[in-house]
Parts: structure tokens; sequence; C-alpha cells
């Protein structure tokens, strides 16, 4: 019987096992590597820009990038209508975008994660005052919603991530009370109970853990919903305000030169679209890797 | 089903009474004084201050003035605009066949596009057309709208000089604005060039709009048709013989379009949420525009009566898609 067990192959360590399926996904794992470049440029901005990202050069004022005629060196992607170095301040910008997907994922994620745990627990009439006020949140079309929401608190990049924070949470609430209701029911939950474990340590650590999945890829979708909806405030006016490198801000400064001046306009939204194609290709790949249902054993 | 449509429509009542309430409460906690703002740079005296706050109700406790909005909104009043003196309701009302008009052209331009798009990828499941599709629904789903209808500006307006960058028609163009929509009202308006130019000025607005629609509807015509494909029916299908199209565009696409017209009902939020920027970009006088110009000038009851009739309508349009869905799927009436 020993003999048997020990003979046995070893069960991979559930990082193996997730990475065995994730890899799988080839677009998945080139997104990973662009994600983690983003990362770098985040972490480094200030290292691997060439100049300050505010520093004006008078001078040259929109140069073309370095392969279009009358471009240098010197400013590769070229330069804004005020001489600004676009390569110095798309970098600089790469730290914005990961600090906002950040701070909303988790703002967003923790509070949505607790509602949701207590409405699966909670009483019914508790739950269901909770959800229809999760109902009402998801009547506003989020962008709406969180643009009223900094014209209330006033236009910034902190705002902007508070309004986006508060606008995304219903779905981590719905989403973790419905996976909290069905687990419940199951035996495991059960016998914890019988065996006389506390309400938080049910909520906590017998069902929230196998909740887990959803939520995670949940947080990768929201990572990229918050920083496209981050740029699209600061494109309105209602994000980061300028001077502030944020992609969106650069947009909108960069308008009334699209038909004069095209990198300033195709590079910042280049960038979004990057960052944001390379976390959405991630976020499939976490839901293939971390369903059950799809994986095939 | 009544009680099926009951109790769908009982849940409907607090949540319209709490998007007023979000909507009433934005509107006191918004920076600055309505009517300071009101009066603008000339400043007021403390009579006519008193004055202006007693005819607008500002002086009475908060849960009194809430009633009265609560009660003139079921009566259809929802206050008049700072700016034009104009009653909300008819403000809206001038400026929703607009977003009406190019919303339903980005959905149409969705659905023909992303429908057929997601039957190929499917029933070519790893090939290489299923992975080029794919990827760029995948593209266009992560799509900064924004960004994309500057760079559609750039080549079809700046380069290629096609379309126009702003607007619903050529100023040369005069007529009644009879429906309020414009494809409409040109064509009825018998000046020749205006459909054209109707046409034209709609034409990259619909393409914006309708990029993440089509997107989301190409993936899930995709995956809800690898689902039905993997039934047994179309199994028998196979067996008896039948021709490809037969099977894939008649027995399954038939069967995926359950969950597909879900996401299109569904959808409308985020058409409503495309429309703030797209209008804003391509200066289309709908809502979403005045909305955002509202906020900007610190147009209070706009932004107030705004919010709720936009809330309202996507709530409406859900609860339909919810009925709708338990008419065709009785499965999920017994939840």
């Amino acid at each position: 019987m020993t003999q048997a067990a020990t003979n046995a192959p070893e069960r991979p360590g559930r990082l193996s096992e997730f990475w065995f399926y994730f890899r799988e996904n080839r677009g998945a794992v080139i997104g990973l590597y662009v994600f983690i470049a983003f990362a770098i440029f985040a972490a480094f901005g200030p290292i691997l820009a060439p100049y300050d990202p505010t520093e004006q050069f008078r001078q040259n004022t929109l140069q073309p990038p370095v392969w279009q005629e009358g471009g240098s060196w010197a400013f590769v992607l070229g330069t804004d209508p005020l001489g600004r170095d676009m390569l110095s301040r798309l970098i600089e910008g790469a730290r914005y975008s990961f600090f906002v997907g950040i701070v909303v994922v988790t703002i967003a994620a923790s509070g949505g994660i607790l509602v949701g745990l207590i409405s699966g627990f909670a009483p019914r009439w508790l739950d269901a005052i909770i959800m229809r006020i999760m109902d009402i949140i998801l009547a506003f079309p989020s962008l709406l919603l969180a643009l009223v929401l900094v014209a209330i608190l006033g236009p910034s990049l902190t705002n902007a991530m508070i309004a986006i924070a508060i606008v995304l949470q219903p779905h981590y609430v719905r989403l973790t009370r419905a996976s909290v209701l069905s687990e419940r029911q199951k035996d495991y939950v059960t016998a914890a109970k019988v065996v006389g474990a506390g309400r938080l340590r049910l909520m906590f650590i017998t069902v929230l853990p196998n909740c887990l999945a959803p939520i995670i890829v949940q947080g990768a979708l929201s990572f990229s919903t918050a920083i496209l909806d981050a740029a699209a405030l600061g494109f309105l006016g209602m994000g980061a305000q300028p001077p502030t490198p944020e992609w969106g801000t650069m947009l909108a400064e960069a308008r009334e030169f699209i038909l004069r001046a095209w990198w300033v306009v195709t590079f910042p939204g280049l960038a979004i679209l990057v960052t944001v194609l390379a976390i959405n290709l991630m976020g499939d790949g976490l839901r293939d890797a971390l369903d059950p249902k799809l994986k095939r054993s | 089903m009544l009680k099926y449509l009951a109790a769908r429509l009982l849940t409907f009542v607090p949540t319209f009474v709490g998007v007023t309430l979000i909507s009433f409460a934005f509107i006191r906690v918004l920076p600055g004084d309505p009517i300071i703002v009101m009066a603008g740079e000339r400043g007021l005296t403390e009579e006519r201050y008193a004055e202006l706050s007693a005819q607008f109700g500002f002086d009475r406790p908060i849960h009194i003035q809430f009633w009265e909005y609560f009660t003139g909104v079921l009566q259809g009043d929802l206050g008049q605009s700072f700016v034009t003196k104009r009653p909300v309701w008819d403000e809206f009302f001038t400026l929703f066949p607009a977003t009406l008009e190019l919303s339903i052209c980005a959905m149409i331009f969705a659905v023909v596009l992303g429908l057929p798009a997601g039957v190929i990828a499917a029933v070519n499941r790893g090939k290489f057309f299923d992975r080029a599709l794919m990827s760029t629904a995948l593209v266009g789903y992560s799509m900064p709208i924004f960004w994309w209808a500057l760079l559609l500006i750039i080549v079809f307006s700046g380069n290629l000089q096609w379309t126009p960058v702003s607007g619903r028609i050529d100023l040369l163009y005069y007529f009644p604005n009879a429906s309020g929509f414009m494809l409409y009202d040109a064509l009825a308006s018998g000046q020749s060039g205006a459909f054209k130019s109707a046409v034209r000025h709609l034409l990259l607005p619909t393409i914006v709009l309708g990029t993440i629609p089509l997107a989301v509807i190409a993936r899930q015509t995709r995956s809800a048709m690898l689902e039905v494909l993997g039934e047994d029916y179309i199994r028998t299908a196979r067996a008896k013989g039948l021709p490809p199209f037969r099977i894939n565009g008649i027995h399954a696409l038939r069967n995926a379009l359950i969950p597909v017209i879900t996401v299109i009902g569904l959808s409308v939020g985020t058409l409503l949420a495309g429309a703030i920027l797209t209008e804003t970009i391509f200066s289309w006088p709908g809502i979403g525009k005045w909305m955002v110009d509202s906020i900007f000038r610190r147009d209070y009851p706009v932004v107030q009566g705004g919010l709720l009739l936009i809330a309202v309508m996507v709530m409406v349009v859900n609860l339909t898609v919810d009925v709708l869905y338990g008419v065709i799927n009785p499965k999920i009436r017994k939840r």
C-alpha cells in the first residue's frame, strides 16, 4: 500500500499545473511578455527615458520620428507641439497606466470581494438590499457614471481612479456572490460547519479560496478596462491634467495637430492599444488555465 | 410565466427609485452652489439669492426636495436647463434621435459583420481563418475608440478626403428636422445630394461606435456556435448527409443565436458609453455630447435629468432582454 503510494507520479504543484495550461495558449504567453515589458517600463521609467518627460526643446517642436524626413536620433519617436520628447513621455505614461490598473483593481476587487462574501452569507433581506444597490450602479453606463463622479470630485487622476473603481466594483460583488452561493451548498462547507468553524472562518478560509478563479480572471480584465477608462477620462479632460504624460491626456493635447503631425496622435493610442491587448490576451489565457471545465486531462 | 414577470418588475421599482435618488444626490454634492453658477460673472445680491433659492426650492429640507423631484420625474418634469432655459425632457428628446440613429447604424454594422465572422471562425476552429478573425476581434475589443476615431479621421478625412470630420450633414442643405433621423429627413426633403451627405457624415462615427460591439458579437457568436456544434442533433444532421451550409447556417446558428441576442441587447449600455466619446470627437449633436457639454458647463439639471433618463433606458432594455430570454428559454424562469 505504502509502496504503491510512493510509486505513484507526484501530483504537480498548483503553480506548475497552472503554467502547464497557461503555456498552451500562445497568445497568452505573448501577452505576458508584453505585460512584463510594460511593467519594466513602469518600474524603471526615469532610468530608461532619454529625457525628462516635461522638458521642452523649443527649437525642436513637432519634429517627426527618426525614420521620417526631418527626424533625428536625438528624438527617436519625434517631439510634441511643445518640443517634449515623445519616447520619454510614453515611457513615463506607462507608469501612470500601470499605477491606475493596480490601484483600481486593488480597490475594486478588495471592496467587491468583501461585499460579495457578505452578500453570499447574509440573510435574504440584506442580500437583496446589496444586490439592488449593485443593480443601481450597473444601470448607469460605466463611463458616464465615472465622468459624473469625477465632475463631482474634481478632475484629477486620483479621482478618476476612485470613480473607475466604484464603477467596476459591482462586477466583483456579483461574481463573488454567485460563486459563494454555489460553493456554500457543497459538502466540504457543511463538514466545516459541523466541525464548528465560525462564520468568519467559513467565509474567508473555507469558501473564499475556492471562489478565486473567476475573480482572478475578472481582475485581469478590469485591469485593462481601468487603463482604457482612465485614458478616456483623460481624453475628455476629466482625468490626469496636462502636463502629466498620461496616454489619454496626451491624445487630448495632440488632437488639434492630427492632420499635421500624425506621430503625436498615433503613438500614445498605440501604447494604450498594445497594453490593453496584452492584458486581454493574458486574461483569456488565465480563464482557460483556471477554468476546470475547459481543462483537457 | 406571470410570476416570473411580476418578480422581475418588482425588482425594477426599487432600482428605479435608487437611480432617481442617485441622480438627485449627485447634483447636491457637485461642487459650487448652482445658483451662484447660474448667476455667472455678474454676481448676486442677497435678496435675489434668497428669491432664486426659494424659486428652485433649494431652501427646503432635502427629503422634501427629493420627494418633489421624484413626483416631478414620474410626471415627466425633469426641471429646466440653466443654460438654454428649456425643459430637460424636451432637450433630451430633441437630441435623442441623433444618438439613436447613430446607435442603430453602429449595431447594424456590428451584427452584419460580427455574426458571419463568428460563424466562419467557429466552423474553421483552430485553423488560419479562426485565428486571424479572433485576433482581429480581440484587437477591436481592446481598442481605445477615441484613438480609433482620430486614426480614421487622419486616413479618411485627412489623407483621402472622403469623409467630413464633424456634424450630421453639410451646411449647404437645410430642411425641417421632421423625424430627427437625418437619413430619413434628408431623403424626404428631396434635395439632391442631401442623403449622400448624411451618409458620409454617418460613416466614420458608425464604424467607431460599432467596433467594440462588433468584436463582442464575433467572439460570442463563435463560442455559442462551438457549443452548439458539439451537440447530438448536429451530429445527426451531419450523419443524414445535410450540406454543411444547412448544418452551420440553419441548424447551428439558430440555436447559437439566443446568447448572441442577449449580448446584443445588453450592449445598449456600451453603446451609450461609447456614444459619449464618439459624439464628442465627431461633434455629433446627440445625448452623449450633450451630457459631456453639460458637465463642463455645470448645467446641473441637465446632468441630473440626462443621467436619470439614460439609466432608465438601460434598465428598460435590460428588463426587456431578461423577459424575452425567459420567453425563449424556459429554464431561466424557474430560478
